[in-house]
């Protein structure tokens, strides 16, 4: 290409992860099984809301394992958060959700993944909407999209549609119910799948195409069409996908993350 | 630099059993593939062993049933560093399938429904070494761990134990199999801790 | 095989996968747009099937199942193959204005 082009050519977008050492700072348990670890990560480079980070944990002997997490919190300086929801098994949850105290180290590599994220487009004349669908721990990625809409400002209309089999199992659930109240345009809907709640005005049960379809007191515009972001466990995730393409959502305004069988 | 994690480490030792060097026990079975998993109805199942010469001879579900079948207990471990110890399962010895084989040839590649391969040496299958299962547990072996049919070959890395398997090449030369050709040791002995090309 | 509609995939996305690629590209993987070499579908890397955990990581095309990339770490070696790839594309942010 001619210098004048190269000169003003893009350059190569999402910087390349890289592993950063991580200090755990600040520990709040979100229910009885799942808890926010904060980490300090000295060069952080900032992330996006809907990233996540791969930890890991490296034994005396130099045995290590590593697994993926959804980053729960915009960017905010070298400030790391992740939230871990006790799965039956597995060799790294169960050191972060029980085992790590605050001062010891892990490893995380990360800012990773650029296309499940969002972030606010301040210059658009008409924000678009969007739909967060999150299965049990799946709200993890979504939150942090929540967090970063209030912290921007964004006026984008937001609708989280949560699916949690009890109520119990609610993360961030104080949060939610007083984002929501704040009448921002943040709406907040729960899916119980086995125990709801006694004052539930939902029947119990899976998520349906009318738990998705746009609300009618919604007052969302026809342009631009609503982005969904899904998340959660894999049957979860190709199970709502078919009920958004039914009620007309498109291949192009679906993102979705699949945590695999055991959840996230 | 590395950091270590205060407080995160494996299992090594394994109340006077000796795992194979780099091993750690698990209780689960983890469920590792490099494709989606296999659902093959037993009544659509078959096995094929095509010999060098491409002669083929299959061999149906109730076939497998037919020939003799016994109970096993072995250990296994997977090259991802997890061993799982007195696994049982039940099928058919592979030198059942050779006895009126007139192929001369010295290595197989396996062959899974979904396009995964490993190859083995001949000899590394016969002489109660290796065998086709089709229980673990004492049930059916679950489609994620490979059912209905699997290869067992416990004194080799789990790779070579094809999950869903649908038939035996004969080879004349060894060729390398999916991983073989692709990072992996050719003939893969966790007591020699052959994990890697060039270990 | 293609499972039957009760069967869940146990593929997981891409985007579990950028990780490990990260250690051989410049970027961050996920939004490249990765063309498959079996039924020329395009799709984000970040949407193509991911399996890890096995020996390696194979990449599938989420149409076709066709292996679009695999990727093994060993103790001295990275092996990177993209041979099912028709095409890799990579998006370039714009300058500043």
């Amino acid at each position: 290409m001619t210098e004048a082009a190269a000169r003003t050519r893009g350059k190569l977008g999402s910087p390349r992860p890289t592993w950063f050492p991580a200090r755990l700072v600040g520990l709040r348990s979100e229910t009885a099984t799942a808890r926010t670890l904060a980490f300090e990560v000295p060069g952080w480079p900032g992330h996006l809301a809907g990233q996540h980070v791969d930890v890991r944990l490296t034994a005396a002997d130099g045995y290590s394992a590593q697994r993926a997490y959804s980053i729960s919190a915009p960017t905010d300086g070298d400030r790391v958060s992740i939230t871990v929801q006790e799965v039956g098994g597995g060799e790294v949850s169960p050191y972060l959700e029980e085992t790590m105290e605050l001062g010891d180290q892990l490893e995380v590599r990360g800012p990773i993944g650029g296309w499940f994220v969002w972030s606010p487009s301040p210059d658009a004349p008409v924000e678009q909407p969007v739909l967060l669908v999150a299965g049990g721990s799946g709200v993890v990625p979504l939150m942090a999209m929540v967090r970063e809409r209030a912290r921007s400002c964004s006026r984008a209309p937001f609708r989280l549609v949560y699916s949690v089999r009890s109520p119990s199992e609610v993360l961030y659930a104080a949060e939610l119910a007083e984002r929501a109240a704040n009448g921002d345009g943040l709406r907040v809907d729960l899916i119980h799948t086995r125990n709801g709640p006694a004052d539930g005005s939902r029947p119990v049960g899976r998520i349906t195409a009318a738990d998705l379809a746009t609300p009618s007191d919604a007052g969302w515009p026809d342009n631009p069409r609503p982005r969904a972001y899904v998340c959660g466990p894999t049957a979860f995730v190709e199970h709502s996908i078919r009920l958004l393409l039914d009620i007309g959502y498109s291949n192009s305004n679906i993102r979705a993350e699949r945590f695999g069988p055991s959840g996230g | 630099m590395s950091i270590f994690t205060r407080g995160f480490g494996g299992r090594r030792d394994a109340d006077g059993v000796t795992l194979p060097p780099g091993q750690h026990l698990t209780d689960g079975f983890p469920v590792l593939s490099a494709g989606p998993t296999q659902y093959v109805e037993p009544e659509d199942w078959a096995f094929t062993i095509t010999t060098e010469t491409d002669a083929k001879r299959t061999w149906s579900w109730d076939d497998l049933l037919q020939l003799p079948n016994e109970d096993v207990e072995v250990d296994i471990h997977c090259v991802t560093r997890w061993s799982k110890l007195a696994t049982r399962w039940r099928g058919v010895p592979v030198e059942a399938f050779f006895e009126d084989s007139e192929s001369e040839a010295d290595y197989v590649m396996a062959h899974s429904y979904g396009g995964y391969t490993t190859n083995l040496p001949l000899e590394d299958l016969l002489d109660g070494k290796a065998w086709l299962v089709h229980e673990y547990d004492g049930g059916p072996i679950p489609a994620e761990h490979g059912g209905p049919v699997r290869l067992l070959v416990p004194h080799l890395y789990l790779w070579k134990s094809a999950k869903w398997l649908s038939g035996f090449t004969m080879l004349i030369g060894d060729e390398p199999g999916f991983w073989e050709g692709f990072g992996y040791h050719n003939y893969g002995d966790p007591w020699r801790e052959e994990r890697y090309a060039g270990d | 095989m293609n499972p039957p509609s009760e069967h869940s995939s146990n593929a997981l996305d891409g985007s579990a996968a950028a990780g490990q690629f990260a250690e051989v590209f410049a970027v961050d993987v996920s939004t490249v747009t990765v063309t498959c070499g079996g039924c020329n579908a395009p799709a984000a890397f970040a949407e193509q099937h991911a399996f890890i955990a096995g020996p390696g990581t194979v990449i599938r095309c989420r149409g076709c199942d066709h292996i679009v990339a695999r990727l093994v770490q060993t103790p001295d070696e990275t092996w990177l193959e993209l041979s099912g790839s028709a095409s890799w594309r990579f998006p370039l942010t714009p300058p500043p204005s």
